[in-house]
């Protein structure tokens, strides 16, 4: 369970997180959704401890992640940013060891070339485990990222706008991975998201966060609705029930 | 337990019989280094007769300590630019491109100046502290300009290495020291006599150090929030590296005087070859950057026998050469 108590950060004077608290639920996918500016990836990273914050505190838990020593935190939660000054050449093999080093600092037991194995194979990766991360497509080069935060092998999994530079089929493909991942290892994912058509699809759970505040959070059921979505983007979006799921039409 | 190390040499991208072949190179070229001057040194005359033992002092007192120093140095030189890239993430910096040479240059001269009477190595110290004074200022300034250019970042340090240099000059010439300064902006190992290069040893251990903290500088390398999720302190790593990179600067300057592009083509060649794993590339950025230097000094040295070029006009023709090919390749994603 990640719990935010009173969480406050500005940059000079613009107050991007206004004194949050939530709890978000253990297992499953949550999706944090809402318009730019509203405090999502700074949220997210003051959860992960890349960011300091100005007041209050963070529990991952029940460990505190400011206080927390960070090769622990490691064990326990991931977070996976799109950073794209990537500058370095790693082979895929090198980039998804280095999701052991919280557990083996750089010395590779046996037993984390069995995780590294199985977090290539688990993406599909096996046959380009020894080409560089420059010699591979944006998709190909997400993927290797999602295997070394897999064979990081935490409870938590933090992800910062994963579907940015993806075309439709990585990106489906991506949220597909996640949601099985959540089943198959009984994870928890916290999403930035911008499109909430995946956030109605794929999450159990939506935070939705305006102006440095949570301002809904519930089921997709319950945020994904015409006068919850006004709340949050100020703008009318007609929901389309098909097959059972919501779809927001938002065009025009 | 048995560890599965990352393997110095794995797979096609790191051939160790390759790697021994550069070995067996550098082993062939400084034992031929040695025989290279006007005195006569040859195995005859070293084993031979054994009556003229001056042979054998040349090559105690002279010969063995320029070899050793060019190996130590050329090694050492090349991974101090090796770490420093990794620091800034910019393929296009190096000590001489960041400020770094040219504050423990001037930190030396205010040494000698202030305080002459103090032994070598303390003066090597208070030039060290220089050099980290002033690529902690070329990070700071880093911070406040606003593109992050691949080309911007070496040209910001080449400015800051102008503005450092010309404070440099200025007080070498008001205290008649401007032989000196241009002494060690000028590599030269022709000067390199028993006594007068062990300091070098220390930019050996710093050698050793990177390779020790290999792991840790590859996770740097790949950004703050990457090297934070994986539980590493990010500061700390960049705080070693920037000590590294001054000491390294500073012994060089001090014992042989600055050699530059060196941190620049080799590193990036190397990261050609094998990549950017440090625990890969430390050995063959240390290797390749001894053989180089030892090439260059034999070509200096024989070109206008048996007068001598100094080692940093040959490595600056030829790597300027290099530099600009590296530059005009076709660019890939991350360069």
């Amino acid at each position: 369970m990640i719990t935010a108590k009173s969480v406050s950060k500005s940059y000079g004077d613009a107050l991007v997180v206004d004194d949050v608290t939530i709890t978000l639920p253990a297992r499953g996918i949550t999706s944090i959704i809402g318009p730019n500016g509203a405090g999502k990836s700074t949220l997210l990273s003051m959860m992960a401890r890349l960011v300091g914050m100005d007041a209050g505190h963070v529990t991952i838990d029940g460990l505190d992640v400011v206080t927390t020593p960070s090769e622990a935190l490691a064990r326990r939660l991931a977070i996976l940013r799109q950073d794209n000054h990537m500058t370095a050449r790693l082979t895929v093999h090198d980039l998804v060891t280095f999701g052991r080093y919280p557990y083996s600092r750089g010395r590779p037991t046996e037993e984390d070339a069995v995780h590294v194995a199985r977090a290539l194979d688990y993406l599909g990766l096996t046959d380009l485990s020894g080409r560089f991360l420059d010699e591979l497509s944006g998709g190909q080069r997400q993927r290797a990222f999602v295997a070394m935060v897999l064979c990081q092998d935490t409870d938590y999994v933090l992800l910062d706008e994963p579907l940015n530079n993806l075309d439709m089929k990585h990106a489906a493909s991506m949220m597909r991975l996640w949601r099985d991942a959540c089943r198959d290892f009984g994870k928890t994912v916290v999403i930035v998201l911008h499109d909430i058509n995946f956030a109605s699809w794929y999450s159990d759970h939506i935070v939705a966060m305006r102006q440095g505040r949570i301002c809904r959070q519930g089921t997709p059921d319950e945020i994904i609705r015409t006068d919850a979505l006004r709340d949050i983007y100020d703008m009318q979006i007609d929901v389309r029930e098909i097959g059972g799921r919501r779809v927001c039409l938002f065009y025009e | 337990m048995t560890a599965l190390r990352m393997d110095v040499f794995r797979g096609s991208h790191a051939n160790p019989l390759l790697f021994c072949a550069v070995l067996f190179l550098i082993v062939v070229l400084a034992a031929l280094s040695l025989f290279i001057g006007i005195s006569n040194v040859s195995p005859s005359t070293l084993f031979g007769s054994g009556a003229e033992d001056r042979a054998m002092r040349v090559l105690l007192i002279s010969r063995i300590p320029r070899t050793a120093a060019i190996l130590l140095a050329g090694s050492a030189l090349a991974i101090a630019g090796l770490v420093m890239q990794i620091i800034v993430r910019n393929r296009f910096v190096e000590p001489s491109t960041a400020g770094t040479t040219e504050s423990a240059s001037l930190g030396f001269l205010a040494v000698t100046i202030l305080a002459p009477a103090w032994p070598l190595m303390a003066k090597m110290g208070v030039s060290a502290l220089f050099a980290l004074a002033g690529t902690a200022l070329f990070l700071r300034i880093l911070r406040f300009v606003p593109l992050r250019d691949v080309m911007l970042v070496p040209l910001v340090g080449i400015m800051l290495g102008g503005v450092i240099g010309a404070i440099t000059t200025f007080f070498a010439y008001r205290f008649d020291l401007l032989p000196s300064v241009l002494a060690w902006t000028m590599g030269d190992f022709s000067g390199v006599l028993r006594g007068r290069y062990e300091l070098l040893w220390i930019g050996f251990a710093a050698t050793i150090m990177a390779y020790i903290a290999a792991d840790r500088f590859t996770v740097a390398g790949m950004g703050r929030d990457f090297t934070t999720n994986l539980g590493l302190n990010y500061k700390a790593v960049m705080t070693l590296g920037l000590v590294l990179v001054s000491i390294i600067a500073s012994v060089t300057l001090v014992s042989v005087g600055s050699i530059p592009f060196l941190g620049l083509i080799v590193p990036n060649i190397v990261s050609l070859m094998v990549g950017d794993n440090m625990r890969i590339t430390v050995p063959w950025v240390a290797a390749l950057g001894a053989l180089f230097v030892l090439i260059c000094d034999i070509v200096g040295r024989l070109m206008r026998y048996p007068y001598e070029i100094p080692i940093g006009v040959v490595v600056g023709v030829v790597g300027s050469a290099m530099f600009l090919y590296l530059l005009l390749r076709k660019r890939g994603p991350g360069a």
